[in-house]
């Protein structure tokens, strides 16, 4: 597998990975509201969004229809297709497209719930790797507590209920948790991912995102074009009635 | 998977639209019925989970390559984990309209890798038997046309731009996708029928082809 740059895309991709509150997604914004205020071409995709397989999807959780290997292709369908239809064309534009979870997700979760590893790697396989992948890791105390707080209903498949880990969901949801962050520590260094400690304040870790950002994509290149000059203004012809009177004569 | 450990048998039956698929399934499951056997269908398109949504998805023409393809997939894990085991396992005949290797086929002929499409499918069973209905592309475009007066845009390979006539996309679409069936056919060893002869004689064929895989078990004697 090869990053959009070593495959000579005129784009950049930069993804974040980590446990559900792990403060990915924020930082990811913040990073989205810089690069924009530069004037960079940027576009932003989330995992499990895309319009056509969405409903198939949400069908599938609500009535606690997905198998482990469902569960994966539903996601895989759902991923490529926005690879295909956004990402391709985007990053072939030359924009840098920041990613909210990448294919890591699916090699964690998708290996915690028991699909061959390589199976699902294979079937990712047709994904280039992004460029950078920041990791934000937390103690998993932290990002359980984020997420937990305020006893919200979770999920069936988001409790991990369906490997019957344990028959109470905050219960099985700790163990889920747990066992994808192990999955993530794996695949760091196979990945290179941009570690980061995820426990720091939000301000600090943005501020070493943008550096690491900076310093690794040239981004004056993924400006957008200056925009066009205005057009003069309007002014009225200038009807030169004496003359048009001393032709007329 | 082993199928050892599974009472059932499953039977795929592969073809084009229009090669006599349906009609030779449906006199399958009679005779199989009528015989004490317990039968399920299963087929593309069918699942609880997608069906819908992929119908929908093909009417707009707007999934690339890879997604219809995983779209497809995930139609058919839905059928393969939640009807063909379970059936296998309580000893049913599963007969399944089109199979693995219809969708392989398709991507082959897409430019899909190989490889890529030999990993993903390869969760599914072995079937006991894969009967491959052959019939000469002019023939299926007039058998289709007799029935429905009209073309459909998949079958005609439409999406690959071989032609805009569409008379032309089938007939070079289909004959691109018999040899995809044999290149499978080298690899898998299904077996292929003449489906070019009257419906009887192939049904008599199949039924002697499928009495041997059923003798194989001990389902009958």
């Amino acid at each position: 597998m090869k990053t959009f740059a070593e495959l000579n895309f005129p784009g950049r991709l930069i993804a974040v990975e980590g446990l559900d509150g792990s403060g990915k997604s924020t930082q990811i914004y913040l990073l989205k509201r810089w690069l924009e205020a530069e004037g960079i071409k940027v576009y932003f995709s989330e995992w499990n969004s895309s319009e056509i397989v969405k409903s198939a999807t949400s069908k599938g959780k609500k009535r606690e229809l997905l198998t482990p290997t469902t569960f994966s292709l539903i996601h895989a369908t759902d991923f490529a297709d926005r690879y295909e239809r956004h990402l391709l064309p985007l990053l072939r534009a030359g924009y840098v497209v920041l990613c909210d979870r990448y294919v890591f997700t699916a090699f964690g979760r998708d290996v915690v719930r028991g699909c061959p590893p390589e199976w699902v790697r294979g079937i990712y396989s047709f994904a280039a790797l992004p460029d950078i992948t920041f990791f934000f890791k937390t103690d998993l105390d932290v990002s359980l507590n984020r997420i937990l707080e305020g006893r919200p209903k979770l999920k069936f498949f988001e409790a991990g209920m369906d490997l019957r880990l344990s028959a109470d969901p905050y219960e099985s949801f700790r163990i889920f948790q747990g066992r994808i962050l192990e999955q993530y520590v794996t695949m760091s260094g196979e990945f290179k991912f941009v570690v980061m400690d995820a426990n720091q304040n939000v301000e600090k870790q943005q501020s070493i995102v943008r550096k690491l950002v900076s310093e690794k994509i040239d981004l004056k290149k993924f400006r957008r074009r200056s925009p066009l000059p205005l057009p003069p203004a309007f002014q009225p012809p200038e009807v030169k009635e004496h003359e048009e009177d001393l032709a007329a004569v | 998977m082993k199928l050892e450990d599974l009472a059932g048998k499953l039977i795929v039956v592969e073809g084009a639209d229009g090669s006599g698929r349906s009609t030779q399934i449906a006199r399958l499951v009679d005779w199989l019925e009528t015989g004490g056997h317990p039968t399920v269908q299963v087929g593309l398109k069918r699942s609880t989970l997608v069906s819908k949504e992929l119908e929908q998805a093909q009417k707009g023409n707007i999934l690339s390559r890879t997604t219809l393809s995983l779209f497809y997939a995930t139609d058919f894990a839905d059928q393969l984990e939640n009807i063909i085991l379970p059936a296998l396992k309580a000893g049913f005949i599963v007969l399944a309209d089109r199979y693995i290797y219809t969708l392989m086929a398709r991507d082959m002929v897409r430019g899909v890798d190989d490889a890529w499409l030999k990993n993903l499918y390869g969760i599914s069973v072995v079937p006991d038997a894969v009967f491959y209905l052959s019939v000469q592309p002019q023939e299926l475009v007039q058998r289709n046309l007799s029935k429905n007066a009209t073309l459909d845009y998949w079958e005609s390979g439409m999406d690959l731009g071989f032609s805009r006539d569409m008379f032309d996309s089938f007939v070079k679409y289909q004959t691109a996708m018999q040899g995809a069936f044999k290149k499978l056919q080298k690899i898998y060893g299904f077996t292929i029928i003449d489906g070019n002869r009257p419906v009887g004689s192939i049904t008599k064929d199949l039924r002697k082809k499928i009495r041997l895989v059923l003798a194989e078990k001990g389902t009958i004697d």
